[in-house]
Protein backbone atom coordinates (compact mmCIF):
# COMPACT_ATOMS: atom_id res chain seq x y z
CA UNK A 1 0.00 0.00 0.00
CA UNK A 2 1.67 3.39 -0.75
CA UNK A 3 0.51 7.32 -0.09
CA UNK A 4 1.85 9.87 -1.88
CA UNK A 5 1.91 13.54 -2.10
CA UNK A 6 2.83 15.60 -5.43
CA UNK A 7 4.36 13.68 -7.24
CA UNK A 8 6.76 15.88 -9.74
CA UNK A 9 7.17 14.95 -13.26
CA UNK A 10 10.77 14.48 -14.19
CA UNK A 11 13.15 15.09 -11.31
CA UNK A 12 17.55 14.27 -11.80
CA UNK A 13 19.06 13.23 -9.04
CA UNK A 14 23.01 13.80 -8.06
CA UNK A 15 25.19 13.22 -5.20
CA UNK A 16 23.81 10.12 -3.69
CA UNK A 17 24.69 9.18 -0.07
CA UNK A 18 24.00 6.20 1.55
CA UNK A 19 23.60 6.63 5.83
CA UNK A 20 23.47 3.46 7.75
CA UNK A 21 21.71 4.45 11.08
CA UNK A 22 21.89 1.70 13.92
CA UNK A 23 21.38 3.34 17.06
CA UNK A 24 20.22 6.96 18.22
CA UNK A 25 23.64 8.07 18.23
CA UNK A 26 23.31 8.38 13.98
CA UNK A 27 20.94 10.49 14.37
CA UNK A 28 22.58 13.89 14.98
CA UNK A 29 25.22 13.42 12.00
CA UNK A 30 22.44 12.58 9.68
CA UNK A 31 20.88 15.40 10.04
CA UNK A 32 24.06 17.94 9.74
CA UNK A 33 24.56 16.25 6.61
CA UNK A 34 21.16 16.71 5.17
CA UNK A 35 21.62 20.24 6.35
CA UNK A 36 24.66 20.59 4.09
CA UNK A 37 22.22 19.39 0.98
CA UNK A 38 19.98 22.16 2.38
CA UNK A 39 22.40 24.57 2.08
CA UNK A 40 24.04 23.46 -1.08
CA UNK A 41 20.72 23.59 -2.99
CA UNK A 42 20.56 27.19 -1.64
CA UNK A 43 17.52 26.41 0.78
CA UNK A 44 16.31 29.55 3.41
CA UNK A 45 16.61 28.77 7.33
CA UNK A 46 13.17 27.67 7.38
CA UNK A 47 12.85 25.79 5.12
CA UNK A 48 16.49 24.19 5.98
CA UNK A 49 14.75 23.48 9.55
CA UNK A 50 11.68 22.19 7.74
CA UNK A 51 13.08 19.56 6.18
CA UNK A 52 15.90 18.60 9.34
CA UNK A 53 12.90 18.08 11.24
CA UNK A 54 11.01 16.09 8.85
CA UNK A 55 14.09 14.35 8.62
CA UNK A 56 14.49 13.52 12.36
CA UNK A 57 10.85 12.73 12.60
CA UNK A 58 11.32 9.46 9.83
CA UNK A 59 14.95 8.89 11.58
CA UNK A 60 13.17 8.16 14.68
CA UNK A 61 10.48 5.99 13.56
CA UNK A 62 12.63 3.72 11.42
CA UNK A 63 14.61 3.56 14.32
CA UNK A 64 11.85 3.02 16.76
CA UNK A 65 9.36 1.03 14.73
CA UNK A 66 11.58 -0.47 11.94
CA UNK A 67 14.71 -1.65 13.97
CA UNK A 68 17.49 0.61 12.10
CA UNK A 69 17.79 0.90 8.27
CA UNK A 70 19.07 3.26 6.13
CA UNK A 71 18.57 6.87 4.37
CA UNK A 72 19.47 7.85 1.00
CA UNK A 73 20.04 11.78 0.53
CA UNK A 74 20.14 13.53 -2.77
CA UNK A 75 20.64 16.52 -4.66
CA UNK A 76 17.26 17.12 -6.87
CA UNK A 77 16.52 19.08 -9.20
CA UNK A 78 12.96 19.36 -11.64
CA UNK A 79 14.16 22.20 -14.33
CA UNK A 80 12.36 24.32 -11.50
CA UNK A 81 14.18 24.10 -8.74
CA UNK A 82 16.95 22.59 -6.76
CA UNK A 83 15.97 20.33 -3.84
CA UNK A 84 16.99 17.61 -1.67
CA UNK A 85 15.82 14.42 -1.48
CA UNK A 86 15.64 11.82 1.45
CA UNK A 87 14.87 8.32 1.38
CA UNK A 88 14.58 6.24 4.93
CA UNK A 89 14.40 2.51 4.20
CA UNK A 90 13.88 -0.61 6.77
CA UNK A 91 13.29 -4.16 7.11
CA UNK A 92 10.89 -4.12 10.04
CA UNK A 93 7.59 -5.09 10.30
CA UNK A 94 5.60 -2.27 7.80
CA UNK A 95 2.45 -0.99 8.68
CA UNK A 96 -0.83 -2.45 9.11
CA UNK A 97 -3.03 0.33 7.91
CA UNK A 98 -1.20 3.56 6.62
CA UNK A 99 -4.19 5.89 6.30
CA UNK A 100 -4.43 5.58 10.16
CA UNK A 101 -1.05 5.95 10.46
CA UNK A 102 -0.82 9.12 8.78
CA UNK A 103 -3.47 10.82 11.10
CA UNK A 104 -2.98 13.13 13.79
CA UNK A 105 -2.52 11.73 16.67
CA UNK A 106 -2.55 7.79 15.60
CA UNK A 107 0.41 5.93 17.73
CA UNK A 108 0.98 2.74 18.75
CA UNK A 109 4.46 3.72 20.51
CA UNK A 110 2.30 5.45 23.43
CA UNK A 111 3.71 8.76 21.60
CA UNK A 112 2.05 12.24 20.10
CA UNK A 113 1.70 10.35 16.59
CA UNK A 114 2.76 13.66 14.73
CA UNK A 115 5.59 12.16 13.25
CA UNK A 116 3.97 10.98 9.58
CA UNK A 117 1.10 13.50 9.37
CA UNK A 118 3.76 16.32 10.87
CA UNK A 119 6.46 15.28 8.28
CA UNK A 120 4.12 15.39 5.09
CA UNK A 121 2.66 19.30 6.26
CA UNK A 122 6.40 20.23 6.74
CA UNK A 123 7.91 18.66 2.89
CA UNK A 124 6.73 19.37 -0.37
CA UNK A 125 6.95 15.63 -2.06
CA UNK A 126 6.05 12.65 0.52
CA UNK A 127 5.46 9.20 -0.43
CA UNK A 128 5.32 6.08 2.08
CA UNK A 129 5.24 2.70 0.61
CA UNK A 130 5.47 -0.73 3.29
CA UNK A 131 4.28 -4.35 3.15
CA UNK A 132 4.04 -6.22 6.18
CA UNK A 133 6.98 -8.12 7.06
CA UNK A 134 8.84 -6.75 4.41
CA UNK A 135 9.54 -3.29 5.64
CA UNK A 136 8.81 0.41 5.40
CA UNK A 137 10.24 3.55 2.96
CA UNK A 138 9.60 6.78 3.13
CA UNK A 139 10.77 9.11 0.55
CA UNK A 140 10.61 13.35 1.05
CA UNK A 141 11.22 15.97 -0.95
CA UNK A 142 12.18 19.57 -0.28
CA UNK A 143 11.88 22.09 -2.67
CA UNK A 144 14.71 25.10 -2.04
CA UNK A 145 11.62 27.20 -2.91
CA UNK A 146 8.87 25.07 -1.75
CA UNK B 1 12.77 31.22 49.23
CA UNK B 2 13.58 28.99 46.71
CA UNK B 3 15.81 30.63 43.56
CA UNK B 4 15.82 30.77 39.87
CA UNK B 5 17.89 28.29 37.59
CA UNK B 6 18.90 29.22 34.28
CA UNK B 7 20.15 26.39 31.82
CA UNK B 8 21.08 26.98 28.62
CA UNK B 9 21.35 24.19 25.93
CA UNK B 10 24.21 24.25 23.38
CA UNK B 11 23.78 21.46 21.36
CA UNK B 12 21.30 19.86 19.33
CA UNK B 13 20.71 17.29 22.00
CA UNK B 14 20.86 13.86 21.01
CA UNK B 15 17.62 11.73 22.92
CA UNK B 16 19.80 10.36 25.56
CA UNK B 17 21.47 14.13 26.31
CA UNK B 18 17.75 15.35 26.19
CA UNK B 19 16.81 12.75 28.88
CA UNK B 20 19.50 13.19 31.55
CA UNK B 21 18.65 17.17 30.91
CA UNK B 22 15.35 16.20 32.03
CA UNK B 23 16.18 14.56 35.11
CA UNK B 24 18.80 16.44 36.06
CA UNK B 25 16.97 19.82 36.02
CA UNK B 26 14.08 17.96 37.71
CA UNK B 27 16.71 16.88 40.83
CA UNK B 28 18.19 20.40 41.10
CA UNK B 29 14.85 21.62 40.93
CA UNK B 30 13.93 20.19 44.16
CA UNK B 31 17.10 20.62 46.02
CA UNK B 32 17.55 23.95 45.39
CA UNK B 33 13.43 24.51 45.79
CA UNK B 34 13.50 26.35 42.54
CA UNK B 35 10.57 28.52 41.88
CA UNK B 36 11.42 29.20 38.23
CA UNK B 37 13.48 27.72 35.43
CA UNK B 38 14.13 29.50 32.47
CA UNK B 39 15.41 27.54 29.68
CA UNK B 40 17.83 29.12 26.91
CA UNK B 41 16.70 27.24 23.94
CA UNK B 42 18.86 30.27 21.20
CA UNK B 43 21.56 27.76 20.16
CA UNK B 44 19.03 24.99 19.10
CA UNK B 45 18.46 24.49 15.28
CA UNK B 46 15.82 21.77 15.33
CA UNK B 47 12.79 21.03 18.15
CA UNK B 48 11.34 17.80 16.66
CA UNK B 49 8.65 15.73 18.40
CA UNK B 50 10.96 13.89 20.44
CA UNK B 51 12.43 17.33 21.66
CA UNK B 52 9.45 18.93 22.04
CA UNK B 53 7.97 16.41 24.46
CA UNK B 54 11.02 16.65 26.83
CA UNK B 55 10.61 20.37 27.08
CA UNK B 56 6.91 19.63 27.97
CA UNK B 57 7.77 16.89 30.37
CA UNK B 58 10.31 19.59 31.99
CA UNK B 59 7.43 21.63 32.36
CA UNK B 60 4.82 19.82 33.87
CA UNK B 61 7.40 17.87 36.21
CA UNK B 62 8.98 21.45 37.35
CA UNK B 63 5.18 22.72 37.99
CA UNK B 64 4.21 19.36 40.64
CA UNK B 65 7.31 20.94 42.20
CA UNK B 66 5.72 24.31 42.54
CA UNK B 67 8.24 25.73 39.75
CA UNK B 68 7.55 27.94 36.90
CA UNK B 69 9.23 26.81 33.22
CA UNK B 70 9.79 29.78 31.06
CA UNK B 71 11.52 28.74 27.48
CA UNK B 72 13.53 31.84 26.01
CA UNK B 73 15.13 32.47 22.94
CA UNK B 74 13.56 29.65 20.12
CA UNK B 75 14.24 30.85 17.11
CA UNK B 76 11.42 31.97 14.45
CA UNK B 77 12.16 29.08 12.02
CA UNK B 78 11.79 26.57 15.34
CA UNK B 79 8.37 28.24 15.51
CA UNK B 80 7.18 28.40 12.88
CA UNK B 81 8.05 24.61 11.94
CA UNK B 82 6.27 23.26 15.35
CA UNK B 83 3.37 24.46 14.67
CA UNK B 84 3.43 22.73 11.33
CA UNK B 85 4.59 19.71 12.41
CA UNK B 86 1.45 20.06 14.71
CA UNK B 87 2.94 20.19 18.48
CA UNK B 88 1.85 22.66 20.51
CA UNK B 89 4.14 23.41 23.39
CA UNK B 90 0.95 22.98 26.40
CA UNK B 91 1.89 24.74 29.20
CA UNK B 92 5.84 25.97 28.28
CA UNK B 93 5.67 29.48 28.16
CA UNK B 94 7.96 31.27 26.12
CA UNK B 95 9.56 34.56 25.90
CA UNK B 96 12.01 36.62 23.45
CA UNK B 97 14.86 36.64 25.37
CA UNK B 98 16.53 35.45 29.15
CA UNK B 99 15.78 38.73 30.42
CA UNK B 100 12.25 39.19 29.26
CA UNK B 101 12.12 35.65 30.72
CA UNK B 102 13.19 36.37 34.14
CA UNK B 103 10.59 39.81 34.14
CA UNK B 104 7.94 37.20 33.43
CA UNK B 105 8.82 34.66 36.28
CA UNK B 106 9.17 37.65 38.98
CA UNK B 107 6.09 38.95 37.83
CA UNK B 108 4.68 35.24 38.19
CA UNK B 109 6.01 35.31 41.63
CA UNK B 110 4.16 38.07 43.24
CA UNK B 111 0.78 37.48 41.18
CA UNK B 112 0.95 33.81 42.22
CA UNK B 113 0.13 30.95 40.20
CA UNK B 114 -2.72 33.12 37.80
CA UNK B 115 -1.29 32.59 34.47
CA UNK B 116 -4.36 34.92 33.04
CA UNK B 117 -2.58 37.57 34.34
CA UNK B 118 0.72 37.61 32.80
CA UNK B 119 0.43 37.68 28.79
CA UNK B 120 3.05 39.86 27.82
CA UNK B 121 5.56 38.20 25.54
CA UNK B 122 3.89 35.59 25.66
CA UNK B 123 1.36 35.51 22.46
CA UNK B 124 4.06 36.29 20.18
CA UNK B 125 5.60 32.53 19.90
N1 LIG C 1 9.05 2.72 9.89
C1 LIG C 1 7.94 2.25 10.50
N2 LIG C 1 7.76 0.90 10.63
C2 LIG C 1 6.65 0.42 11.23
N3 LIG C 1 5.67 1.19 11.76
C3 LIG C 1 5.81 2.53 11.67
C4 LIG C 1 6.94 3.12 11.06
N4 LIG C 1 6.78 4.47 11.10
C5 LIG C 1 5.61 4.69 11.73
N5 LIG C 1 5.01 3.54 12.08
C6 LIG C 1 3.69 3.38 12.74
O1 LIG C 1 2.93 4.54 12.47
C7 LIG C 1 2.52 5.16 13.69
C8 LIG C 1 2.46 6.64 13.53
O2 LIG C 1 3.79 7.18 13.36
P1 LIG C 1 4.08 8.69 13.76
O3 LIG C 1 5.51 8.98 13.55
O4 LIG C 1 3.07 9.54 13.09
O5 LIG C 1 3.72 8.71 15.32
P2 LIG C 1 4.58 8.15 16.56
O6 LIG C 1 5.97 7.82 16.13
O7 LIG C 1 3.79 7.05 17.18
O8 LIG C 1 4.58 9.39 17.51
P3 LIG C 1 5.55 10.69 17.40
O9 LIG C 1 6.21 10.63 16.06
O10 LIG C 1 4.63 11.86 17.53
O11 LIG C 1 6.51 10.56 18.53
C9 LIG C 1 3.51 4.66 14.74
O12 LIG C 1 2.98 4.68 16.04
C10 LIG C 1 3.78 3.24 14.24
O13 LIG C 1 2.76 2.36 14.63
MG1 LIG D 1 7.14 9.13 15.04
Amino acid sequence: MAITKNRSMMITATNKVEIAIVREQDVVPLRNRVKDYGVKAGMSILNQTKLITATSELVRNLLKYGGGGKVLVEEVNNGRDKGVRATFIDNGPGIADIDLAMKDGYSTGKSLGLGLPGTKRLVNEFDIKTEMGVGTTVTIIKWKNG
Amino acid sequence: MGDFLLVTIQVDLYDQLAENLESDLINTINKHNSKGVLIDISAVSIIDSFMGRILGNIAVMAKILDAQTVVVGMQPAVAITLVELGLSLNGVISALNVEKGMDLLRAKMYNGDNEEQIDDDNSDQ
